[in-house]
């Protein structure tokens, strides 16, 4: 624990620091997802069944898809809080054009690219009237979701065309589904991109110290725009995977969802000030909330003690480190 | 000084706000009949109050996301303990709501004072809490008006002067914080905290402590808005509210309560709260369906910071300020 509180002194020291600090953060989640899974399997007989861990992975692949441009979204200082509402107006369109009698490929396309041109629309009133980001997303958040309920009010459209449901539904191979197989894939790129591309270098250096980027020569603004569009675009791809699971679309879908992906954002230890997170971590706090849920479900326990759960780990989770310090002695920074 | 009233955003929006008003009169001249405009005004009551709890935390660079779960819980409790025991006067249930919101309040408020966790973490957390605490309070139960005591149902609709109670408990509010805003150093204290930390270190301000008090008076009015709200709308269950935080934030965004901390009157909070009372009031009357309610609203968050954006360029435009802000560990919700 002393390295942590050891302040770091040259930027070599700095890095290992860091290196170290995830590295137990990463730890400390791989130890409570192999406790939880060790005990799920003692408490139920029907936990360690392939396909029921596969269906397990049901409850969180899509809004996983999310979390993870969140993340880097996150540590560039800014946040989203409307990609529910993204999500339930790329589906509302989806399942407008598939009445129309659009082909799968055009309904796809459809969901994706709404998704893409709200997670625009964010980064360009973001960027362009430098408003903070929560402002922006909570207006967005009620327009999005708006349009949704003007377009279909309190209808529900299920006229999704043939072989739709292989997104949400469809098995790619074994009990390894297409949604569980796309997060694999997606995860790998987005480690990928935040941790071995300038890209990435860049979103850390944005959300250490966005004025200093600026000075280096970052086009910090344009990066910002690619972020939000990023997350948009995911969110279209989860609206795409979530509609054809439920093989329907009403505007009140995937209601409250922002939070719980923020949720497992600030649980996959990324810093809600920005500058700092893995996609590794990410991934492990995913896996965590998925395996809880779903070991919970398997004990008849309802999925509302769920959320309290989540609320006192998201809450332990930022406040044990600050407890940690104070109880070693380290006085607290005064302002 | 009307000149000043008028030139200024308060003055600007009320002006909008009548314009609506007296616009969806000369369509429906019942709108603006005296008794409407109370039924108005008592409807939006609840959003008023909640708003100038909100707008004291925003104040000081925090948000609250929980009040709507505070508003469930508290809600829940005051009508189980008048299911319970019916005998029980109603000063004491008031108490008890009051105290069972600041309560609440000050757990939020005690984690970012003494833990100096970010605001929107913790609010996010205790958000699932409170409301999942609500569901294991009741079991999913609704508490029904027949179960409520006739006093506890009757309080609120109660009319003095042809207005009801809950429109006067509305007016007592807004008149205790805008005096105390404005002619108290405490309520000063709020704009000196989140306008500038540092400063308001070095003159001995206890940034931390102010915002506590901050999250205390937003969770006790949240508490005395859990009450009202229960008994007016006759029932209680663990929905209740369910996404109101976001009404509320919207409000206070409308009003021209800077997300940033330090900016904002009570006259704009009251009037962005109107806002949103008139709209939602207006729509059914000029034969616009309710589904567009929310998509307006949206609209109209946007436009709002838009504007509020542009008016000041000026400011957002020292360089300087952005880094040294990023050192206060008091820091603005949205980064």
């Amino acid at each position: 624990m002393d390295t942590i509180i050891k302040k770091p002194t040259t930027p070599d020291a700095l890095l290992t620091n860091r290196l170290q600090k995830f590295f137990r953060w990463e730890m400390f989640l791989i130890i409570l997802v192999a406790l939880v899974f060790v005990m799920n399997s003692y408490l139920s007989p029907y936990f360690l069944d392939p396909w029921n861990l596969s269906d397990a992975t049901f409850n969180f692949t899509e809004k996983a898809l999310i979390a993870l441009p969140m993340a880097m979204l996150i540590i560039a200082k800014e946040i989203d809080i409307s990609v529910a509402a993204i999500i339930s107006l790329s589906s509302t369109l989806m399942g407008l054009v598939a009445q129309l009698g659009a082909p799968i490929y055009l309904v796809v396309l459809m969901g994706i690219l709404v998704g893409a041109a709200c997670g625009l629309v964010n980064g360009v009133l973001v960027t362009q009237f430098k408003i903070p980001s929560i402002v922006v997303t909570i207006g967005t958040m009620s327009l999005f979701r708006g349009i949704s309920y003007i377009l279909l009010g309190d209808q529900v459209i299920r006229e999704y065309p043939e072989g739709f449901d292989f997104f949400g539904q469809g098995y790619v191979y074994w009990v390894f589904s297409f949604e569980l197989v796309l997060f694999v894939v997606f995860a790998l790129g987005f480690y990928w991109l935040l941790h071995r591309t300038t890209f990435g270098r860049y979103t850390f250096a944005i959300g250490n110290n966005p004025t200093a980027s600026y000075y280096s020569g970052i086009k910090v603004d344009k990066h910002r725009l690619i972020l939000f569009t990023l997350v948009g675009l995911m969110s279209g791809v989860a609206a795409v995977l979530l509609t054809s699971r439920l093989g329907s679309t009403r505007p009140s879908i995937a209601m409250g969802w922002e939070l719980s992906i923020i949720t497992m954002v600030v649980l996959g230890g990324v810093s809600i000030l920005g500058g700092s997170g893995t996609i590794g971590g990410v991934v492990l706090a995913v896996i965590l909330m998925g395996l809880v849920t779903f070991g919970m479900g398997l004990l008849n326990i309802p999925g509302i003690v769920m959320t309290i759960i989540v609320g006192l780990m998201l809450i332990s989770v930022v406040s044990l480190p600050v407890l940690i310090s104070l109880y070693k002695g380290k006085k607290a920074k005064v302002l | 000084m009307l000149k000043r009233f008028i030139y200024s955003r308060e003055g600007i929006l009320s002006l909008i706000v009548l314009a609506l008003f007296l616009g969806v009169g000369m369509i429906s001249p019942a709108f603006i009949s005296l008794p409407n405009s109370i039924s108005i005004f008592n409807d939006t009551s609840i959003l008023i109050m909640l708003s100038l709890g909100q707008m004291l935390v925003i104040l000081t660079r925090c948000i609250d996301l929980s009040v709507a779960a505070n508003v469930a819980f508290t809600g829940m409790v005051v009508a189980m303990t008048n299911q319970y025991f019916p005998q029980l006067s109603m000063a004491i249930l008031i108490v008890l709501a009051l105290a069972l919101g600041a309560l609440l309040g000050a757990i939020n408020g005690l984690f970012v004072w003494l833990l100096k966790v970010p605001s929107i973490v913790i609010t996010l957390g205790t958000m699932s809490i409170y409301r999942g605490c609500t569901f294991l309070l009741s079991d999913g139960a609704w508490v029904n008006s027949h179960q409520m005591s006739p006093s506890f149902i009757a309080l609120p609709r109660f009319e003095i002067l042809s207005v009801p109670v809950l429109s006067w408990i509305a007016v007592v509010a807004i008149i205790i914080v805008f005096w105390a805003m404005k002619y108290s150093v405490w309520g000063r204290n709020f704009y000196s905290a989140g306008g500038n930390p540092t400063a308001a270190f070095y003159s001995g301000v206890n940034v931390g402590k102010v915002q506590f008090y901050a999250f205390l008076v937003s969770g006790t009015l949240s508490g005395l808005c859990g009450y009202l709200w229960v008994s007016r709308f006759a029932v209680a269950y663990v929905d209740v509210a369910n996404g109101f935080e976001l009404q509320v934030v919207a409000a206070c965004v409308i009003g021209g309560i800077s997300i940033v901390g330090g900016v904002g009157t009570v006259v704009g909070c009251v009037v962005g709260a109107l806002f949103i009372g008139v709209v939602n009031n207006a729509l059914p009357i000029i034969g616009v369906s309710p589904f567009w309610q929310m998509a307006i609203s949206g609209l109209v968050i946007v436009i709002a910071v838009i504007a509020n954006a542009s008016s000041d360029k000026d400011k957002a435009r020292i360089i300087l300020r952005k880094p040294n802000e990023s050192d206060d560990s008091v820091q603005a919700p949205s980064h």
